[in-house]
């Protein structure tokens, strides 16, 4: 049976963290009474005009620039045109023709090998980013057989981050998702977080043999979470092998992941290849963003994006932030993974070795063993640790000054995750676990059990 | 050049508008020649125009909170809400084919 080569691409739609919508002054927030955040244009009422926010702009650039896109100095808004309930214009403005943002790349790593220590890194390329609306809410409401809209959601800016077919599995696709949605939160461009729908992924999935060309490709949709992302994505590889090596064809369809079943399903309510009918946007003018260089003279400052102060401030990547870790405290490039991976944990880990003598060689072991199996194991973030890093730097000095040997220190932490409020010193005192030093009790105790031993 | 049938048909699913008689067609057909006349011109090496607001300023806005908070009278509107919801049919009621719907354009 001749190998199969999957293809994965992705569609992102990262929602931008600002305080207004992209084109009107309404609030930008989840989980508000329902059309409450809702203005005339957002509802589309005639008479109302679109106007661009400059803050969703600016999360643009700052997100083509980190993923070391060329940011178009021109870019243009044009309409996508369909009916829904949840888009009241009938359009949403989008761009098409000229994205702010194109040609980009985005490294991430894969664990592989035996025990999955051996860090590979690979890129995905990033076709373009484009800024457009955000739709409103639908709730669908079976048994009255009716929808129930709500228009909170609806003009909320969104980045559309297009990743090219580059990726070849589910893993690959999660990897590079994280990656995604740790750049978007360092830059705080969007806070990225799937599960308030600030971060939306959609599949498309291919495969073919070697030598061919590229199968037909599906569009998998309703998937929730990165750990769904790469069950979806395998799923549908697989589904689609089994398919085409039954004598069955794929179709160009749209598919939605179900997570209870674990399985892909064809979406109802997709009626064929859509015609959109884009247009440019006749309300308004093109984009323009200005370098040191084109930078126009007597321009009030506050209309003027420039793209290279905007690079100046960007923060460390953290491809950046690894590096750093890896170069100061000598820990592995996989430790270094693990603490950008977890909230907090990288701050968490310098602030214990700021409060103590031992070497971060040894207390990243304490971190990544100790601390974050405690916290997965009762399903805690790094913030609601019972254990403070002043707490555990206490420990740690202890065992450093070889008080307490690194067994007693296990046991010393056991009870401190009981965050009953008492010092390492005070749990040691209690439970009789300092290492004797003294020369002349050891040799006592020795001597005791030698004697002890003769008797018999 | 006669616009198709497949492609009024088309055009019918896409805006939701009936071309209602041969009239409406006949304004369609009349609209497109109108417009084609734009092919006489050489066009070579001329950028598109999309817009006469092309060499103007896109004003950008602060990102403050400006509007909103309206529910009542975005819902005056409309004809069926529950709560402070919307209400749409269950999902697009598509066109019917055209040989399963009443239009003019079956006679074509």
């Amino acid at each position: 049976l001749a190998p199969w080569i999957p293809v994965v691409g992705l569609e992102i739609h990262a929602q931008i963290s600002s305080n207004s919508k992209l084109f009107s002054g309404s609030q930008v927030q989840f989980a508000a009474p329902p059309n409450s955040l809702v203005s005339f244009f957002d509802a589309s009422l005639p008479g109302t005009l679109p106007v661009l926010n400059r803050r969703c702009v600016e999360a643009a650039v700052m997100t083509g620039l980190a993923l070391n896109c060329s940011i178009n100095k021109k870019s243009l808004f044009d309409r996508k045109h369909y009916f829904y309930a949840d888009l009241p214009a009938g359009y949403q403005i989008t761009q098409q023709r000229v994205p702010i943002a194109v040609n980009g790349s985005l490294s991430y790593s894969l664990c592989i090998g035996n025990k999955m220590s051996q860090l590979v890194t690979k890129t995905v390329r990033i076709k373009q980013i484009q800024l457009e609306q955000d739709s409103g809410k639908s709730l669908h409401d079976d048994t009255r057989c009716q929808t129930l809209v709500d228009l909170n959601r609806a003009g909320v800016g969104l980045m559309e981050v297009v990743m090219e077919p580059d990726m070849c599995c589910g893993e690959e696709a999660a990897a590079a998702v994280r990656e995604l949605q740790l750049i978007l939160q360092t830059l705080g461009s969007s806070q990225a977080v799937m599960a308030e729908g600030q971060l939306r992924v959609d599949a498309n999935v291919s495969v073919h043999h070697p030598g061919e060309p590229y199968g037909v490709r599906t569009e998998v949709k309703n998937i929730n979470s990165i750990r769904f992302l790469a069950k979806a994505v395998d799923y549908e590889i697989q589904r689609q092998i089994e398919e085409l090596e039954n004598g069955g064809t794929v179709l160009n369809e749209t598919r939605a992941f179900d997570s209870k079943l674990g399985c892909t399903v064809p979406m109802r309510d997709k009626e064929g290849k859509q015609d959109y009918r884009f247009m440019p946007e006749p309300n308004l003018p093109p984009l323009i963003l200005y370098d040191t260089k084109s930078l126009p003279a007597n321009m009030n400052h506050q209309q003027v994006i420039n793209i290279d102060w905007i690079q100046e401030r960007l923060p460390d990547l953290p491809s950046v932030k690894r590096e750093k870790l890896v170069e100061q405290y000598e820990i592995l490039p996989e430790h270094s993974f693990t603490l950008l991976n977890e909230d907090g944990l990288a701050e968490f880990f310098e602030s214990v070795v700021k409060q103590t003598q031992m070497k971060p060689k040894k207390v990243i072991g304490w971190i990544l063993n100790d601390l974050l199996s405690y916290l997965k194991l009762h399903s805690l973030t790094v913030k609601e640790s019972p254990v403070s890093s002043f707490l555990l730097a206490d420990l740690l000095n202890l065992l450093e000054k070889k008080e307490i040997s690194s067994t007693a220190a296990k046991r010393v932490l056991a009870e401190l995750w009981k965050g009953e409020g008492k010092t390492p010193l005070e749990i040691v005192t209690e439970q009789k676990l300092e290492l004797l030093q003294d020369q002349k009790e050891l040799e006592q105790i020795c001597q005791a059990v030698i004697d002890g031993q003769e008797d018999e | 050049q006669k616009v198709s049938v497949e492609v009024l048909d088309h055009l019918e699913h896409l805006a939701l508008v009936d071309f209602r008689d041969s009239e409406g067609v006949e304004r369609l057909q009349k609209a497109i020649q109108f417009a084609d006349q734009l092919h006489d011109v050489n066009t070579d090496g001329v950028e598109p125009m999309d817009s006469v607001l092309e060499d103007r300023c896109l004003y950008l806005r602060e990102d403050d909170v400006t509007e909103g908070n309206c529910t009542k009278e975005l819902l005056e509107n409309a004809r069926e809400k529950v709560e402070e919801y919307f209400v749409a049919p269950p999902g697009n009621i598509p066109l019917p084919k055209l040989e399963e719907r009443e239009t003019f354009l079956q006679g074509s």
